[in-house]
């Protein structure tokens, strides 16, 4: 138990079961299924673009990308634009979507390497103009998804749904990739010290940039699956994942030092960020009380985690 | 200095039964030991012995387990009001900070408007009192500043007013990043300020040093004083012997002359160059472009875009925390990052080999730890050195550069390590080694003195001496 509590991946798990009983003893446990089917497809979308925000996050201070709802809206206009609602193009979307991951992380990363940007602005800046690309394309127009993508994307196997399934694999892969294989040891040891890890032959550039592009190619699979799932790119579509992506991969017990990532924290985070909002949701709180005691109660939790872990 | 402050007999400090322990290692297992004013205590034993473990425990940095610390002379509580200070082998100056900056973080009596002046006056004025010809701006960062700077800087802070006297000041490896002729200086500056009644524990690997300024020498082993005697009852022999490592005299014992060198593997523009299994040695005085030159090259060859499966050259820095190692890891993880891509099965870490290597390298190069998954932190200085040292070798790279690797590592240890650079030198590889000990350098095959950041001679043969390498130092015009 000792060695399960140190873990600081245990303080976002234990935080959405928590929220999870409290909410559902509301409903007196009527409630508790659906309340968890909801939480698992809502979160599988903060939890992808969590997984890439915190590889990125991993490389150290000032390491962020803050082009992530740009590249979700991108992504899911120009996929469901391809597809134009014909069915069996689904992979043809997904290939759009992936397309678009590599060309804005280049971008992006082509910024902070050649032009020397800092990546907060680099991203930012980029994002506009990822964002204009998707209004230009869009023109206003709702196209819906294929009929068998859109039935994917909220369907269910074994009671799972099929979002949270891909969310899942997607942090298996990234697992394996940083626990595993070389390029992980590579990014972990340039979170720690860009120059000693230069200096011990780690291609500390190739690791950056491979970094920037992964977060996007993520992002650009969410947004595809986002737009499938709500029947329709929307140009606001990502808004809410710009905070939601940094909120979960620091309440998951990343450091933002650098160095240290975290896969099983970002589910539980991306479950807990759920359901702290339709707790207060359930609890009758105005939206203003809501964004208040959210943010109060992020704080709490990232204080009570790296407390726990300062002692040890 | 003010003669009358001290109290001629009472101990500055006096440390009855001290034990400290961490977890299973006893680094401190009941040590006496009382320092008083005018005394010089010199400090030897290997990485790992307890050294800093007990000048931690003077200073206040760490509680003991056991036993009591009292400073009798001042009658104060707490080693800081005591007057004790502490320059540490751990660089502990804020890099973004300026000199006189850096001052004021120990000194909380500089406030106010205006303080920045007296700070700088202040610094002025100590590194004057210790290193005339210093050459160092109090407005300067310390980022720009050369590592032997930074020391030095440190140093004068230690030796500072501060607003109260100081009266025992601990020196941890000052000399590691210093050369000869500095310190010098600082050898001088401790007999003056133990003549006016201060005192000094003095930490050295280097034992010409030990004797040069110790007036009485402390040597420790596993946590225990084995020999605490005025200096001039020990002999170099005798100490090395009660340090309980066999070090030879063979410091000039160098490599089979006649040995054949391969094709040239290095060359530069700036004229330094290596042969296959060739022992290159840069010397010079510390910061006139060695450790940039090296720097360069390695960065040169190899890419930050590209791992080949073999790399070309592999680095050891002497820099631990900014160039070596990796804070968050284990000793394990950290000794193997250099040879992944090299044993990596399709693109996965073969973890059975990580663990085989470490095994190995614990064994070969004796770093003091029970496991190898602890982290690297809880390791010395020295070992974490060796850790270094580990990381280079293990990797199959034709050419190894050394940036000054040996600051901090005991006399054992050193000659280990030599041994193993001429076996590894003699299968084929070549070194290239920058090293602020000019005995060092003259084990070399070929030695390149660099004055100004150019190359001033090549030494090789019979040229080979220490005469001759400091000549070339100081020169001042070419012939």
């Amino acid at each position: 138990m000792e060695k399960i509590i140190s873990r600081p991946w245990s303080w976002s798990w234990l935080a959405a079961a928590l929220t999870f009983a409290i909410t559902s003893a509301l409903t007196d446990g009527s409630g508790a299924g659906a309340l968890a089917y909801a939480a698992l497809s809502f979160g599988a979308f903060a939890a992808i673009v969590g997984l890439g925000q915190m590889i990125v996050i991993t490389l150290g201070p000032g390491n962020v990308d803050l082009s992530i709802p740009a590249v979700m809206t991108l992504s899911g206009t120009l996929a469901l634009k391809a597809m134009g609602s014909e069915p069996g193009t689904a992979m043809l979307g997904l290939g759009v979507a992936v397309l678009v991951g590599l060309g804005t992380g280049a971008a992006n990363f082509a910024l902070i390497y050649a032009l020397r940007l800092p990546p907060i602005v680099a991203t930012l800046a980029a994002s506009l103009v990822y964002q204009s690309i998707a209004i230009w394309s869009n023109r206003g127009l709702r196209i819906k998804p294929p009929a068998g993508l859109a039935d994917f994307a909220t369907g269910r196997v074994l009671g799972v749904p099929n979002v949270a399934l891909v969310g899942l694999a997607l942090a298996i892969v990234v697992w394996i990739a940083l626990e595993r294989s070389v390029w992980g040891r590579w990014l972990l040891a340039s979170g720690q010290n860009l120059r000693a890890a230069r200096l011990a032959g780690v291609p500390v550039e190739t690791v950056r940039a491979s970094a920037y592009v992964t977060v996007t190619v993520l992002a650009s699979v969410a947004g595809y699956l986002l737009a499938s799932f709500s029947g329709g790119a929307a140009l606001n579509m990502g808004q809410d994942y710009l905070l939601m992506s940094i909120a979960v991969v620091v309440i998951g017990g990343t450091s933002i030092a650098g160095g240290l990532s975290n896969v099983p924290g970002v589910w539980g985070a991306a479950l807990f960020m759920f359901l702290v909002v339709s707790m207060l949701n359930s609890y009758g709180a105005g939206a203003g009380v809501r964004m208040v005691l959210t943010g109060l109660i992020i704080i709490g939790i990232v204080i009570a985690a790296s407390t726990k872990r300062a002692r040890k | 200095m003010q003669q009358s402050a001290f109290e001629q007999d009472a101990p500055i400090v006096a440390l009855t039964d001290v034990a400290k322990h961490f977890g299973a290692v006893r680094a401190l297992d009941g040590v006496d030991l009382e320092i008083r004013p005018g005394e010089c205590l010199g400090l030897v034993g290997h990485n790992g012995a307890g050294k800093s473990t007990l000048v931690n425990v003077v200073n206040g940095g760490v509680a003991p387990t056991a036993g009591a610390v009292a400073f009798p002379a001042s009658g104060a509580a707490a080693a800081l009001s005591a007057g004790v200070r502490s320059v540490f082998q751990e660089l502990s100056l804020c890099p973004n900070l300026t000199v006189a900056e850096n001052l004021r973080i120990s000194h909380a009596a500089l406030k106010g408007p205006g303080w920045r002046r007296a700070a700088r006056a202040e610094i002025g004025q100590s590194l004057d009192a210790v290193f005339p010809g210093h050459g160092i701006e109090a407005d300067a960062t310390v980022d720009i500043l050369s590592i032997a700077e930074r020391q030095m800087v440190e140093i004068a802070i230690g030796f500072a007013d501060r607003g109260a006297e100081a009266r025992l000041v601990i020196l941890d490896e000052p000399t590691s990043s210093l050369d000869a002729g500095i310190a010098e200086q600082l050898m001088a500056h401790i007999r003056r300020f133990c003549e006016g009644g201060g005192a000094v524990i003095f930490i050295s690997h280097m034992l010409g040093e030990i004797f040069a300024v110790a007036s009485r020498i402390l040597v420790m082993k596993d946590g225990k004083v084995v020999a605490d005697r005025a200096a001039p009852d020990f002999t170099r022999q005798g100490l090395v012997d009660a340090m309980g490592h066999v070090a030879g005299d063979a410091t000039h014992e160098r490599g089979d002359q006649t040995r054949s060198l391969g094709e040239e593997v290095v060359h530069t523009p700036q004229g330094l160059s290596a042969r296959r299994g060739e022992v290159v040695g840069l010397s010079g005085l510390a910061g006139h472009g060695q450790a940039r030159a090296l720097a360069q090259l390695y960065l040169g060859t190899t890419s930050s875009w590209r791992a080949t499966g073999r790399p070309q050259m592999v680095f050891v820095a002497g820099d631990r925390t900014r160039d070596g190692i990796l804070p968050l890891w284990s000793i394990l993880r950290n000794a193997s990052i250099s040879i992944l891509s090299e044993t990596a099965k399709w693109g996965l870490v073969d973890r059975e080999v990580e663990t085989r290597n470490a095994e190995k390298w614990k064994r070969r190069i004796g770093i003091r730890t029970d496991d190898m998954n602890n982290p690297v932190l809880s390791l010395s200085g020295g070992n974490q050195q060796k850790v270094l040292f580990a990381r280079a070798l293990a990797s199959s790279a034709p050419v190894v550069v050394m940036d000054d690797p040996m600051r901090g590592v005991d006399v054992g240890t050193k000659q280990d390590v030599y041994a193993m650079i001429r076996a590894e030198a003699a299968s084929g590889r070549t070194f290239l080694w920058y090293s602020t000990e000019t005995e060092e350098v003259c084990q070399c095959d070929r030695v390149f003195v660099f004055r100004n950041g150019r190359i001033s001679a090549e030494l090789t043969g019979a040229e080979l001496t220490e005469e001759r390498i400091l000549e070339a130092s100081f020169e001042m015009q070419e012939a």
